[in-house]
């Protein structure tokens, strides 16, 4: 029997129902949960709205974060977790702070002891929202039925509002025993929160006059223009003024990858070009990025030359890293707009070459040779470019955290926005697979394809048992060089090849796989590697595979530590 | 080069946001000096006075991460010359200081203090100043052996005149927003 939200207005309900009846109101289709004591009674009321709501039961709390972000980042929607009190609400914390720093909105709701015995080490208790504070948007605890519903629509609000984040809404076991008369208002504003700031046009207009004057003007994209739906508007901007545009890794996909004003993305072991003439343009015009220290690398040394435009949301990043000669605050996609008809057409020809002459220098020296190398055993850039070639970059792709992400960041380039999902800011290894399943929730009738290190893959390996039994239809390809390779590599060059702790024992990963009912393949000949992505891609289930890949590989391009972003070395 | 200045946080009542703002500093190895916090001129709005010693470029990253905070209002520093500041002292000097009367006397007048209380064994000053005047008394007295010495955190009123309830007016003009980032 489906029930409708409106017929529960005005009439009583538990809290618990009232948490159940508020996410429906937000038109939440799905959650990421694992039931435990103190969230038993929303358990208990989930359970007649079954048809309405599809919960998937993660085997570990952290997967359920991942899970809501990778459904989140693909989805735009906010993703929703539910959790219990204690151990349940501390193996959130990972995953918030992923979701923090990258920007994801998501609305986590903990179970907590009765209110009565708050602060007493019941069991099972632990201080959540304090614990959560640093690295929430915002969270409250709940202690009265009657006070659920606006705080959920609070939540809802600040997660998905302006520059979007987690939230966390504790709620005692007592207010969902409670008893309320269930109303729900969605939150529109709150007085002492300005989420989105108006933009002004007088910024714009300054920031027209630097762009029109350049001669080497250079877009850096990120995750804010994906965020804020801006492509078209970056994509007019850019082709009007003609505009090389380089991405950063939370940026990727925001730009068409084969268009000829993309030169490719920025950062530690992006493309040498981005990186190298960052230090040559003489205008750097920053949409919605926050320049982390693995784009900047040594921010004493980073653009010197260059007056620089800041188009950014939040102003706590405007010159927090890099002064901003304008800053132009508000969302991504009007700022661009208004941007536009003040915008010259105009042609840098030269300056376009420069960046031609670059790709050619990489792909001869880095890329030729990865894609087609002459190793005895597989490298990561080969599988991943072949991937991306039979995908034709039309899969969303899920990555982990390490070697094999900046590989995957390099050589699969998505042709449509949003289809590339990793963990930037935190770097959080085990964020690959759940997040995956995230994804594949979201958007189930799109390939889904995780590419996992053996490291990360083993941090989480517990939801194939998520995948198992909800059929959720994720691809993963585990790139198994059997070290913690990015730690090895400079282990390798900065700390004179003491391999500390670097090197893994790894299981039968195909047969953990059949133990979970994952149909999957090992492989380690190059001769097989074709074949065996065809049949992954076009498995209609989850399917596993193993891909046996050079022990010690180095990613390259790379900035060193302190180095300079023109001081990227290519070998 | 780092610089005394005084931060003035206007926010919501909500709990833990003290908690939330002074996390900020934690964060960033700052040390806060002093902080009091109370209910303003408008209901239900409270204020935080928090001074730190930091460069100008920390203060300005500071106050933006602290205005960042979804229930806070505004935040604003300032500089000892825009403001007006004071703290309070107690100072718990044994009732022997009595014995030398004419000279104790003079020390709480001349230091524009005032005596709360005498008790048999022991007498309670009350002096309002700045840090520096609540020092100088403090040496004063310190000759007849202070027992106890408890200040209170800074106090300040702003120069520039804007009252918070036209601040107010503006922030709830602002504060309308629609989300706004993508959705398929």
């Amino acid at each position: 029997m489906k029930m409708n939200t409106h017929k529960k207005y005005n009439t009583e309900v538990t809290g618990a129902e009232a948490v159940i009846l508020a996410l429906l109101d937000e038109q939440v289709t799905d959650i990421f949960g694992y039931p435990g004591g103190a969230i038993m009674p929303v358990y208990d009321a989930l359970y007649d709205y079954m048809d309405q709501l599809n919960h998937y039961l993660v085997r570990h709390e952290q997967g359920a974060t991942h899970a809501a972000q990778g459904y989140s980042r693909v989805s735009g929607k906010t993703g929703v977790v539910l959790a219990t009190s204690g151990p349940g609400a501390t193996n959130l914390i990972t995953g918030i702070a992923d979701a923090q720093i990258d920007s994801t909105p998501m609305v986590c709701i903990t179970g907590q002891v009765h209110s009565h015995l708050l602060g007493t080490d019941a069991f099972q208790e632990t201080d959540v929202v304090g614990i959560s504070m640093p690295v929430t948007k915002w969270n409250i605890q709940v202690t009265k039925a009657e006070d659920i519903a606006p705080a959920l629509a609070k939540a809802f609000y600040i997660a998905g509002s302006g520059r979007p984040g987690p939230v966390l809404v504790d709620i005692t076991k007592d207010a969902q025993f409670g008893k309320t008369t269930y109303k729900y208002q969605k939150c529109e504003s709150i007085r002492s929160y300005f989420p989105c700031p108006k933009v002004k046009d007088d910024d714009v207009s300054k920031a027209a006059e630097l762009i029109n004057n350049a001669q080497r003007p250079y877009i850096l994209c990120g995750h804010g223009v994906l965020l804020s739906g801006a492509e078209k508007q970056l994509l007019a901007f850019a082709e009007k003024a003609d505009i090389p545009v380089a991405s950063t890794l939370l940026g990727l996909s925001a730009f068409p990858p084969k268009h000829p004003l993309y030169v490719g993305y920025l950062g530690m072991h992006g493309n040498y070009g981005p990186n190298l003439l960052t230090n040559e343009c003489d205008l750097l015009i920053a949409i919605g990025m926050r320049f982390d220290d693995r784009v900047t690398g040594n921010v004493s040394k980073y653009a010197k030359q260059a007056k620089v435009i800041h188009f950014e949301i939040d102003p706590s990043e405007v010159n927090k890293i890099i002064h901003a000669d304008v800053a132009v605050l508000g969302d991504a996609k009007e700022s661009l707009e208004l941007l536009l008809p003040k915008v010259k057409t105009q042609k840098h020809t030269e300056w376009l070459k420069r960046f031609e002459d670059c790709t050619k220098i990489e792909f001869e020296k880095v890329i030729k040779d990865a894609v087609d190398p002459k190793t005895e055993k597989l490298r990561m850039a080969e599988v991943i470019d072949k991937f991306h070639k039979l995908s034709e970059g039309n899969a969303i792709v899920v990555t982990d955290v390490g070697q094999h992400q900046m590989i995957t960041s390099r050589y699969y380039t998505p042709n449509i926005p949003n289809y590339f999902v990793t963990s930037g800011g935190l770097g959080t290894m085990g964020f690959g697979l759940p997040a995956a399943i995230g994804a594949k929730v979201a958007l189930p009738n799109t390939q889904v394809v995780a590419v996992l290190g053996d490291g990360g893959f083993q941090m989480t390996i517990q939801e194939l048992g998520t995948i198992m039994q909800s059929d959720i239809a994720v691809k993963i390809i585990v790139l198994n060089n059997n070290f913690l390779g990015m730690v090895r590599q400079w282990q390798q060059l900065f700390f004179d090849r003491r391999y500390s702790f670097t090197e893994m024992k790894n299981p039968d990963f195909i047969a953990i796989g059949y133990g979970y009912g994952i149909k999957g393949r090992k492989i380690t000949e190059r001769k097989d590697l074709q074949a065996a992505l065809e049949e992954m891609y076009a498995s209609k289930e989850a399917y596993l595979l193993e891909v046996v890949v050079e022990n010690e590989e180095n990613v390259f391009p790379m900035i060193k530590t302190g180095a300079s972003v023109a001081e990227i070395i290519l070998e | 080069m780092d610089n005394t200045y005084t931060l003035s946080v206007f926010t919501e009542d909500k709990i833990g946001l003290l908690n939330r703002v002074t996390i900020i500093f934690t964060r960033r190895h700052i040390n806060i000096e002093s902080i009091t916090a109370s209910e303003s001129e408008v209901k239900g709005i409270y204020r935080y006075t928090i001074v730190i010693t930091v460069s100008q470029e920390q203060v300005e990253k500071l106050v933006g991460q602290i205005e960042k905070q979804v229930e806070v209002l505004k935040a604003f520093y300032h500089i000892n010359n825009d403001i007006l500041s004071r703290e309070i002292a107690l100072y718990k000097v044994s009732a022997e200081a009595l014995t030398e009367n004419e000279l104790f006397t003079r020390i709480v007048n001349e230091n524009h203090a005032k005596i709360l209380s005498i008790a048999s064994e022991y007498i309670v000053i009350e002096k309002t100043g700045d840090e520096r005047e609540i020092l100088h008394l403090f040496n004063d007295l310190e000759k007849f052996g202070i027992l106890e010495f408890v200040r209170s955190g800074r106090v300040a009123i702003t120069k520039p005149m804007k009252t918070l309830n036209t601040f107010l007016k503006e922030v709830e003009n602002n504060s309308k927003t629609v989300i706004k980032h993508f959705s398929k």
